[in-house]
């Protein structure tokens, strides 16, 4: 069973959610899919065995070959090449990989190579892997989905994602079984927690919504959940010594037995609501 | 005008309330939400629509199915996996590349410019101000950056500096919002992760050579890590600006659509009209070198 943990908002608890779960789990994979700052290990400390580096074809000028035509910067939909004075300069940071030059080049003068955009680092027994974008790199795609090519196929898996609503986002979340949806009773929490929704809604994902950072009433949220027939799920509310705990990195269920038990609770919520989804959906 | 970015790695360390005291604080000037995925700043800044557009940022892949024999070509060269068994594009995946137009034997496949968000300009109480919102799931975030950075220029008259309010991350929605900035403040907050994050966007202002500093929020909550940010600051000769307390007023405020500067005896608005202070003094100094060219320079 795979379980994304997003939000929208930055900074709502996705983190803290995620690893929480992992470690009351037991057997389960965490996976931090927020390649660009990754933070899971900090709470998981895990034993890493192996750090991979994880590569994007781009193209490379073989000049003997090349005639000058300008075909390839012609058909390169993002700029990053530039044919000038029967030269071709190549922008490997604007490439998208698409390979459109190298099939477009009617001397076959441009080869694919591997330029390296991050690495992935993987745990003993595969239950922590994490990827890490090299800084300057712009995007975060190819380390999401070796990521996800990676994952062990049985048991559950935790999916730590990134903030925001976008490619990153949409390729975290994507195929997964059930989504989490991380937010806090803050006008905020809301208006992000609406743009999480519709993505939701237009991925046509199972979700349900925790309330973090929450004051009893979280109004806001809850008028919200009501007219969209949302669930919410569980509510951990506002506590400094939950925010010194996290400031730390330590687990909340390695302190508390009443943390270890909502978290496996909230497991199985979220088992149910997977159930019932299989049971509305069962082509899914 | 110097532009200035709000930034800070990790997600909820302070970046929008911190935007919007500045809003508040500073005088002649125009404020930017490059958070286009999720903005916020809107929340908290009142004012008159001056313009509302669509952007059309990307392209994706459209196929005829009257033109199409299903011959498979175009699923073979995809490397976005975009085409579905149907011949069906397939919009989250389609990166607009057009490869499956070079390679369609039947001249099915074309490809066509899609809108991905809306952008709007405001006049403010505060100043000038404009912000997008993304479509859901659409691509070329960091070039609806770029525009929202872009449309405000034609507005602009006296102003002596423009902030940008960010994105976390250090992705390209983060990069289009940092290039070309006079300076960046990095918002942080004193935990491991905050820390982690801070270190990874400070990299990546000195790989871009914009000069940074830090403002530390929240910085009581943990007292030995925000003393293990300065002391990396201390060495890294990025200037600390900031040290905000822990205050409830501010969500208080925040519920009630207010800055903390608006919040009576608020003490984190006494530390941000200090950091502002400090900040108007450091924009009065001559450009810092950042350390990326100091280490070319050893």
């Amino acid at each position: 069973m795979k379980i994304s943990v997003l939000s929208g908002k930055g900074g709502t608890g996705k983190t803290l959610v995620a690893t929480n779960l992992a470690a009351a789990v037991r057997p389960s994979q965490y996976v931090d899919l927020d390649v660009e700052e990754p933070n899971g290990y900090h709470f998981l400390k895990p034993r890493l065995r192996e750090t991979v580096s994880v590569g994007v074809p781009v193209p490379r000028l073989e000049e003997g070959k090349c005639t000058g035509c300008g075909l390839c910067a012609q058909v390169c939909q993002f700029n990053a090449l530039a044919a000038i004075k029967n030269k071709v300069l190549i922008f490997p940071e604007l490439c998208h990989h698409c390979g459109a030059c190298s099939l477009a080049c009617p001397e076959k003068a441009l080869q694919e190579v591997q330029r390296e955009v991050g690495t992935i680092s993987i745990g003993e027994e595969r239950d922590f892997m994490q990827g890490e974008l090299q800084v300057g790199e712009p995007v975060a795609v190819p380390l999401i989905n070796e990521l996800k090519r990676r994952v062990k196929e049985n048991g559950p898996v935790f999916f730590d994602c990134p903030p925001g609503a976008a490619c990153a986002v949409v390729h975290a979340v994507e195929d997964t079984d059930y989504c989490l949806l991380v937010t806090e009773p803050t006008p905020f929490g809301r208006h992000d927690l609406a743009i999480a929704v519709r993505l939701m809604e237009k991925l046509g994902l199972p979700f349900g919504v925790l309330i973090n950072k929450g004051d009893g009433k979280n109004g806001d949220v809850h008028q919200f959940c009501r007219e969209k027939g949302s669930k919410i799920l569980a509510e951990i509310p506002f506590s400094l010594e939950i925010a010194e705990t996290y400031s730390r990195g330590e687990l909340l269920v390695q302190r508390e037995k009443d943390w270890l038990h909502f978290f496996q609770n909230l497991f199985g919520k979220i088992k149910e609501e997977v159930g019932h989804e299989n049971h509305r959906h069962p082509q899914r | 005008m110097k532009t200035i970015a709000i930034l800070s790695g990790k997600g909820g360390t302070g970046k929008t309330t911190l935007a919007a005291s500045l809003a508040r604080l500073a005088g002649e000037k125009a404020l930017a939400d490059c958070d286009v995925e999720a903005p916020n700043l809107h929340i908290l800044l009142q004012g008159k629509l001056l313009e509302k557009k669509e952007y059309r940022g990307a392209q994706t892949a459209l196929i005829d199915e009257d033109l199409c024999r299903q011959c498979g070509l175009c699923r073979e060269a995809c490397r976005f996996q975009a085409i579905s068994a149907g011949y069906q594009v397939i919009p989250f995946r389609c990166e607009g590349c057009g490869v499956c137009s070079l390679v369609c034997p039947h001249g099915a496949a074309h490809l066509e410019t899609v809108k991905t968000g809306d952008t709007y300009v405001h006049e403010t109480g505060e100043g000038l101000f404009s912000h997008a919102l993304l479509d859901i799931g659409a691509e070329g975030s960091g070039k609806l950056v770029t525009e929202v950075r872009r449309i405000i220029q034609p507005y602009i008259q006296t102003e002596k500096l423009f902030f940008i309010d960010g994105s976390p991350g250090i992705g390209c929605v983060v990069i289009a919002s940092l290039t070309g900035c006079d300076a960046a403040i990095l918002v942080t907050e004193p935990t491991l992760s905050g820390k982690s994050d801070l270190l990874r966007v400070l990299d990546l202002a000195g790989h871009f050579s914009i000069p940074a500093v830090v403002c530390i929020n929240r910085f009581d909550v943990n007292l030995k890590i925000t003393e293990e940010i300065e002391a990396y600051c201390w060495q890294a000769r990025v200037p600390v600006l900031g040290k905000i307390p822990f205050d409830s007023r501010v969500v208080e405020g925040l519920r009630n659509y207010k800055t903390p500067l608006e919040m009576e005896g608020s003490t984190a608005a006494a530390a941000i009209r200090g950091f502002w202070e400090n900040m108007q003094k450091y924009l009065q100094k001559p450009p810092p070198v950042s350390l990326a060219f100091q280490l070319e320079n050893v």
